[in-house]
């Protein structure tokens, strides 16, 4: 597929439609781009029980001229202007897109404009028995039961850190399952700073009165946090601290997140500044590569109401609606004292560096354990000597613990961004010749082997 | 402050690490420098492919020599090295290069490297997964494949258990006349002084012929059994005569993870590490000609490397002649893994005026000498053997 567009935006969850419906009913020729298959992002998932502003704005966005390309990934710039995709799942008939047409393999998404509204993703941070089944991430845990696994009666215990934590705790609690706890890593003093900021903005309040009468049952411990986890073949029960207190809870469960880091791999790839974990950009939104603008979490953590205001914002600066642009731009700066009280709300407890033990797995993917990481003086060197965060999630999730846990700072950003077919690499755009000549091998006439090389992974 | 050593050994990439390997195990006193960790370089980007090349004789009996090494230090390897005794095909399209199948396989026989030629249906057999109609192949099954970054932590490792020192990161301003000035202020003495820096060499011995030759690696995710040998195009050396520069070949290997590393192309003139897409898409784009299936696979990971090229396609090992403590140990281009055992056993027979276990000639630094700069920096685009 080649196509292209006055606006791309590389997200759809609230930012990103935000951007899209903006710009589209300006008049603007709009692609919407997400590797999920339905609009929504991670916060507001597919499913049932989204909040009516979700449905109202997932409605309007369906409604708009915007062309979704729902199930694409973008992994790759190869030159200005220009986003390779390719889809993120394939058919169960083709599991690997071998049978697949070329044109539905691969996309080349030309843009005048790029909105870059690629979101966040939890922090998880690694303790002994972090890996058992059943132990999973908060968000994740909710988006199950968003899709369907049965949570009513299941005990659970939620932990980490940030209003997400509540959040997904309210919703389980309404789909019947049993709230153990609430662990918030912050301390009292810390959560009591951050509701007294919140005492300004009645609509997060408002919403924290539901989130307490659905977990009214439940209790929120601050300064604890879950130590270990306990099982055979899935989780048993969790060993929680708070203080100088110890102690044990059976539970199902254990939905875990250390708050949110954003995905920054895709504005690095394009080369916009990155500073301190965000994405810079000026009061409309553009980063610093002209013509690329950044919405939602990847600026700031602030939520979904900010997130949408700067999807618009993004999208009346770039279809060039400068007065509108900056109009809604003082609204959002009125929010963006949000932004850092929730920050200094969600800091990380030193102790919390503490949690794994040696042989604790940082690397889920390779497999890498706390001690062979501890002797290391940067992530390319443990990358190098250990593995860690060279398995298909690319350190998307170690990495983010390393740099809490060592302080280490993320390797540059490479194509491909995500794992891509290799197919997909031998396509350039740029292509203009082939450099030594064909091979002999293309030159003698090879075909393809008759059989499928069957996948063992 | 300064400190002092019998041989201070500038670079920790796999032939740094092996020098000093060899050095400490002679009982000198030895001190590493590197800027940066122990095979972060160049031995981090390459393939980490141990096999015997026949670009010229000297080529052919330096690789022969250090892989026998290699397969002596083999058993004691341990497993993060991941050494697999894989074999190399080098594949042959047509009945052209089946004629250079069987010069290549009468020449290694005679430099007592077993090899044996495989005809279309052994071929087939050997690797299913390769293109048809192909017209065979060259089976070399001494050679092997391992990790090089625990190559060299490893070679590093017993170093330091001789003896060896190992001062990183370090930066070093200087190095000549028996001293090597650090970044920090600290100075070092020793009578000999080894550079082994690979492609940075030429930052502290600018008249040093070497330049850089970037190249391009692709690693899929895990597929057991999709290959079970290294596999290098034969017409590699026909179709390098149709290039200015830049060339792609196809050359990839099963790792012991069960992940397929992809490779390679050369570039002369490039000093950025970023991903050439163009040059990228016709390394993969070769390589799905003769592995059409490679196309289905995940790639996880792409990456860019700086191999240390000289002229003459041999690297620079021994004294240079015009500073009597400086010797170098750099210049293998895509051979660094293979060779750097070798390296080392040259290297100390040549600090020990010992005879030499290879005639040192082929490599000695002095060879360049008699030509003059330009000359140097000239690099003829002779034909050539893909080794990434």
């Amino acid at each position: 597929m080649k196509e292209s567009f006055d606006l791309v935006v590389a997200g759809a969850g609230p930012a990103g439609i935000a951007a899209a419906v903006t710009a589209a009913e300006a008049g603007l020729r709009v692609a919407v781009v997400d590797d999920n298959p339905a609009p929504g992002g991670q916060i507001w998932r597919s499913g049932a029980h989204l909040p009516r502003s979700a449905q109202h704005w997932i409605a309007r966005l369906h409604r708009s001229s915007a062309v979704p390309l729902l199930g694409w990934r973008i992994f790759d710039s190869p030159e200005p202007n220009l986003l390779c995709a390719e889809p993120s799942s394939f058919p169960p008939s083709s599991p690997n897109g071998s049978s697949l047409p070329p044109h539905r393999r691969h996309a080349e998404l030309r843009f005048k404009k790029l909105i870059l509204a690629t979101g966040a993703r939890e922090r998880f941070l690694p303790f002994p028995g972090w890996t058992l089944p059943n132990v999973m991430g908060a968000g994740a845990l909710d988006a199950l039961v968003r899709g369907g696994l049965p949570i009513a009666g299941k005990r659970v215990v939620v932990a980490g850190t940030g209003p997400l934590l509540l959040a997904v705790a309210a919703h389980l609690a309404r789909r019947g399952a049993k709230i153990v706890t609430v662990c918030e890593q912050a301390s009292f003093a810390q959560l009591a700073r951050f509701a007294a900021h919140l005492a300004l903005e009645p609509a997060k309040l408002a919403q924290g009165a539901g989130f307490a009468l659905a977990l009214r049952s439940a209790r929120l411990r601050t300064g604890c946090w879950p130590i270990a986890a306990h099982g055979t073949d899935r989780l048993r029960a969790v060993t929680l601290r708070q203080g100088h207190n110890f102690w044990d809870v059976d539970c199902d469960y254990l939905a875990c997140g250390f708050h949110l880091v954003p995905n920054i791999e895709l504005p690095a790839l394009l080369a916009c500044r990155i500073a301190g974990g965000f994405v810079s950009t000026n009061g409309l939104l553009e980063t610093s590569v002209p013509g690329i603008y950044c919405a939602g979490e990847p600026t700031g953590i602030g939520g979904v109401e900010l997130a949408l205001l700067e999807g618009e914002i993004a999208a009346l600066a770039a279809s060039a609606q400068t007065a509108r642009a900056q109009k809604v731009a003082r609204r959002r700066r009125r929010k963006l004292a949000f932004v850092r009280a929730l920050e200094r709300a969600c800091t990380l407890d030193p102790q919390l560096r503490t949690l794994p033990a040696e042989d604790t797995f940082i690397c889920r993917c390779e497999d890498v354990p706390y001690a062979a990481l501890c002797s290391r003086s940067s992530w390319r060197e443990a990358k190098l000597h250990t593995r860690c965060g060279m398995g298909p999630c690319q350190g998307r999730i170690c990495g983010t613990a390393t740099e809490f846990l060592f302080g280490w700072n993320a390797d540059s950003v490479r194509p491909p961004v995500f794992p891509a077919l290799v197919a997909n690499l031998a396509v350039s755009p740029a292509r203009t010749h082939d450099f030594n000549g064909a091979s002999a091998a293309s030159r003698a006439g090879v075909a393809a082997p008759t059989h499928a090389f069957k996948e063992t992974r | 402050m300064s400190s002092t050593a019998d041989v201070i050994i500038l670079g920790a990439g796999i032939v740094g690490a092996a020098c000093a390997r060899a050095c400490a195990s002679r009982g000198l006193k030895t001190l590493v420098v590197d800027s940066g960790f122990v095979g972060g370089g160049a031995t981090a980007a390459g393939m980490g492919h141990i096999v015997a090349m026949d670009d010229s004789p000297a080529q052919l009996t330096l690789t022969r020599y250090s892989q026998q090494l290699w397969h002596a230090l083999a058993p004691g390897l341990p497993p993060e090295v991941e050494f697999e005794q894989c074999g190399t095909l080098w594949v042959a399209a047509d009945a052209e290069e089946m004629e250079e199948v069987r010069r290549k396989c009468a020449l290694y026989e005679s430099s007592g490297i077993p090899a044996e030629i495989l005809d279309a249906h052994a071929l087939a057999q050997a690797e299913p997964q390769l293109a048809r109609p192909l017209a065979g192949a060259l089976l070399v099954p001494s050679d092997a494949v391992l990790y090089p970054p625990s190559a060299a932590a490893f070679l590093m490792r017993t170093a330091m258990e001789a003896g060896a020192r190992l001062l990183a990161p370090q930066q070093v301003l200087s190095a000549a006349n028996g001293r090597v000035r650090l970044a920090s202020g600290e100075e070092l003495h020793a009578a000999r002084i080894v550079n082994a820096c690979g492609a940075d060499s030429v930052a502290l011995l600018p008249e040093l012929p070497i330049r850089k030759r970037k190249g391009h690696l692709v690693i899929t995710d895990r597929y057991p059994g999709f290959l079970h040998h290294q596999l290098v195009e034969l017409g590699y050396l026909r179709s390098a005569h149709a290039v200015a520069a830049d060339s792609v070949a196809f050359n990839v290997q099963p790792r012991k993870t069960g992940q397929i590393l992809i490779g390679s192309s050369r570039e002369f003139g490039a000093e950025d590490a970023s991903i050439h897409h163009s040059l990228l898409a016709a390394m993969v784009a070769r390589a799905q000609q003769y592995l059409p299936r490679l196309a289905d696979l995940d790639a996880i990971r792409v990456w860019t490397g700086f191999r240390a090229a000289t002229p003459d396609k041999l690297p620079l090992i021994g004294t240079w002649p015009k500073d009597d403590s400086l010797f170098l140990a750099t210049g293998h281009e895509g051979l660094g893994i293979t060779t750097s055992l070798a390296t080392a056993r040259l290297l100390v027979a040549l600090l020990l005026n010992e005879e030499p276990p290879i005639p040192a000639e082929p490599y000695l630094p002095a060879r360049f000498l008699s030509r003059s700069a330009q000359e140097n920096r000239i690099f003829a685009h002779a034909p050539e053997q893909s080794h990434a």
